[in-house]
């Protein structure tokens, strides 16, 4: 039986809004097993456990890529929101971007198995930590975006506050492993990992300046 | 019925024609303009419920108008509504927004002073506070009807592809809403100077619903109205909304809702009734021009918002465009009509009964 073209239109509506929730919550799942899976490395190195985490992070990934592949193709197709179609499309990529870096900084892990020196990583957690803050801040800069667009300098606030702290942190990290004793070699690994890490709360920082300029201009 | 009577209305339907083309943009420009709506979708719903406001509400406007000159020729009629739809045309050519109100009563006023006549006083006062007022009190409405849609928004926290919906289902309303409004207050200014040469008799339908000769004009002028809008809007509606594409789309909800309560309220019957029955004053009878009062609407959404981006300039421009319109019409309909008394051999008007004796038939 034909489906009346508004019931279609409510149905479509809360599918889209389904897959973009879906998204999020992918996006925040992957950040907290990110930081389980550096935490465990910290701890224990390549343990079956962190490579259990980084499969997670990985199907993770991977689910957020189909559902956004998903979201874009519903939003052209069907004409949804033709003034924002173009923004949401732009965060919904760059979102995925800081989850790939996460998850391209496990495999980093995984294969390069660095050595971490007992001092740094104290240090190490600390930035993993910021940067978990910050993904989760911008998380849910972007849930507010959709639902509540006031809230969303609130919450880009946080991740400019947790980029700046993750920033501090690495560069006393860098210092630290350059002032040490180790072979130029190991420390050059070393900083690798400290940038790799680093450069998942800049990328956050950059989409969440994307997130206010998209809000200035759904402001009605 | 004379054959001729219907050549003299035809200029009547042009410029229902034109007023549907130009005005019906302006209740569904945005919406197409963004691609909310479809122009399929905006111009089936507009013709629909132009000629539906047209019928059920459009006679009162048109006897104020149809008083207002008194036109009592067919020929006279004739080039009024012809004087109104070159200056419009003019107009829009010139790239301004044009009332159909203010060009009509510049036709009927240049025939006025052509056939030496006085234009009931009355009527024009009340069509030139509506054309003062109509605007005004858009922009008072779309102010605070922003203002109420925007707190609303804020406290329902409604997702963002949800809020798409709403708004579409929203300016399909609207746009329903104003269309009809549109024909209810416009229908006036196409048919209303053939109210009193009107070629039409009333009849009665099984001995109950009597139809009125000013709702039988209202149909052919809603149907005018209603092929403008079908056959020229698109691309008027396309410029207009890209030219008005700083609004949003709720934004865009806001104007064209304010716009047609304010075009509702100066056009309905039951209204004055009930106003009356209250004992209050009522509200006059007459055309609102459905671009002023757009106009107003957007300039009280602007002032909410940032009153700093308005562009008094584009306000001057589109403001001597409405005093030019009038003064346009009037001295085309004088032309016209010159033409028509004395190289077509037309009688542009009856003879006042003083001068009975002499034909305005040259020769």
């Amino acid at each position: 039986m034909a489906v009346p073209r508004e019931f279609a239109l409510f149905r479509r509506t809360k599918a889209l809004e389904n897959e973009i929730d879906e998204f999020l919550d992918k996006l925040s799942e992957g950040a907290l097993s990110f930081r389980i899976a550096v935490q465990t490395y910290l701890a224990h190195g390549r343990t079956p456990a962190f490579e259990e985490k980084l499969a997670q992070v990985n199907a993770l990934e991977s689910s957020a890529d189909h559902l956004r592949r998903s979201i874009e193709i519903k939003l052209y197709s069907q004409t949804l929101i033709p003034e924002s179609r173009g923004d949401v499309l732009g965060l919904l990529e760059t979102l995925d971007s800081v989850m790939n870096l996460m998850e391209g900084a496990l495999w980093a892990f995984s294969i390069e198995t660095p050595e971490i020196p007992e001092p740094f990583r104290a240090d190490y957690n600390n930035l993993t930590d910021m940067t978990v803050h910050c993904v989760d801040a911008l998380t849910q800069s972007a849930r507010a975006f959709f639902r509540n667009i006031e809230a969303v300098a609130d919450h880009n606030h946080k991740v400019m506050f947790f980029e700046k702290e993750a920033d501090k942190i690495s560069t006393k990290l860098k210092r630290a492993v350059f002032e040490s004793s180790l072979a130029l070699p190991a420390k050059m690994q070393l900083r690798y990992f400290v940038e790799k890490i680093d450069d998942i709360a800049d990328r956050a920082e950059d989409v969440a300046d994307r997130l206010a300029i998209y809000t200035i201009k759904r402001t009605v | 019925m004379d054959i001729s009577a219907f050549i003299f209305l035809s200029s009547g339907l042009f410029f229902g024609w034109a007023l549907g083309a130009n005005n019906l943009a302006n209740v569904f420009g945005t919406a197409v303009g963004t691609r909310m709506i479809r122009f399929t979708t905006a111009a089936a719903i507009g013709a629909v419920f132009v000629v539906l406001g047209a019928v059920i509400s459009g006679s009162g406007t048109s006897e104020t108008v149809g008083k207002l000159g008194s036109i009592d020729a067919p020929a006279g009629a004739f080039m009024a509504a012809l004087a109104a739809a070159v200056a419009v045309f003019m107009m829009t050519r010139a790239g301004l927004p044009v009332s159909t109100t203010a060009a009509i009563v510049g036709a009927v006023v240049g025939w006025n002073l052509f056939s030496e006549t006085w234009p009931d006083l009355d009527s024009l006062r009340s069509i030139l506070i509506g054309l003062v007022v109509g605007p005004v009190l858009a922009a008072g409405f779309a102010m605070v009807l922003f203002v109420a849609t925007r707190a609303a928004l804020a406290a329902a926290k409604v997702h963002m592809v949800r809020l798409d919906m709403y708004t579409r289902l929203g300016l399909i309303v609207a746009g329903a809403l104003g269309a009809y409004s549109l024909g209810a207050s416009n229908v006036a200014n196409v048919v209303g100077v053939f109210i009193e040469t009107s070629p039409f008799t009333p009849f009665t339908i099984d001995g109950f619903l009597t139809i009125t000769p000013a709702q039988q004009l209202a149909v052919l002028g809603g149907l005018s109205i209603a092929i403008g809008a079908c056959t020229y809007s698109g691309k008027v509606m396309h410029t207009v909304g890209a030219g008005l594409f700083t609004l949003s789309p709720v934004a865009a909800w806001v104007v064209v809702m304010a716009h047609s309560i304010v075009l509702i309220l100066f056009a309905s019957r039951n209204l004055e009734a009930v106003l009356a029955g209250l004992g209050l004053p009522t509200i006059p009878l007459v055309p609102i021009s459905s671009t002023e009062a757009i106009i107003g609407a957007v300039i009280g959404v602007a002032l909410v918002k940032e009153a700093h981006n308005i562009r008094w300039y584009v306000l001057a421009r589109i403001t001597v465009g409405w005093v030019m319109t009038p003064v346009i019409a009037a001295v085309i309909c004088f032309v016209g009509l010159f033409f028509l008394q004395n190289v077509f051999n037309q009688e542009v008007y009856l003879p006042a009964v003083g001068d009975a004796v002499e034909t305005h038939q040259p020769g």
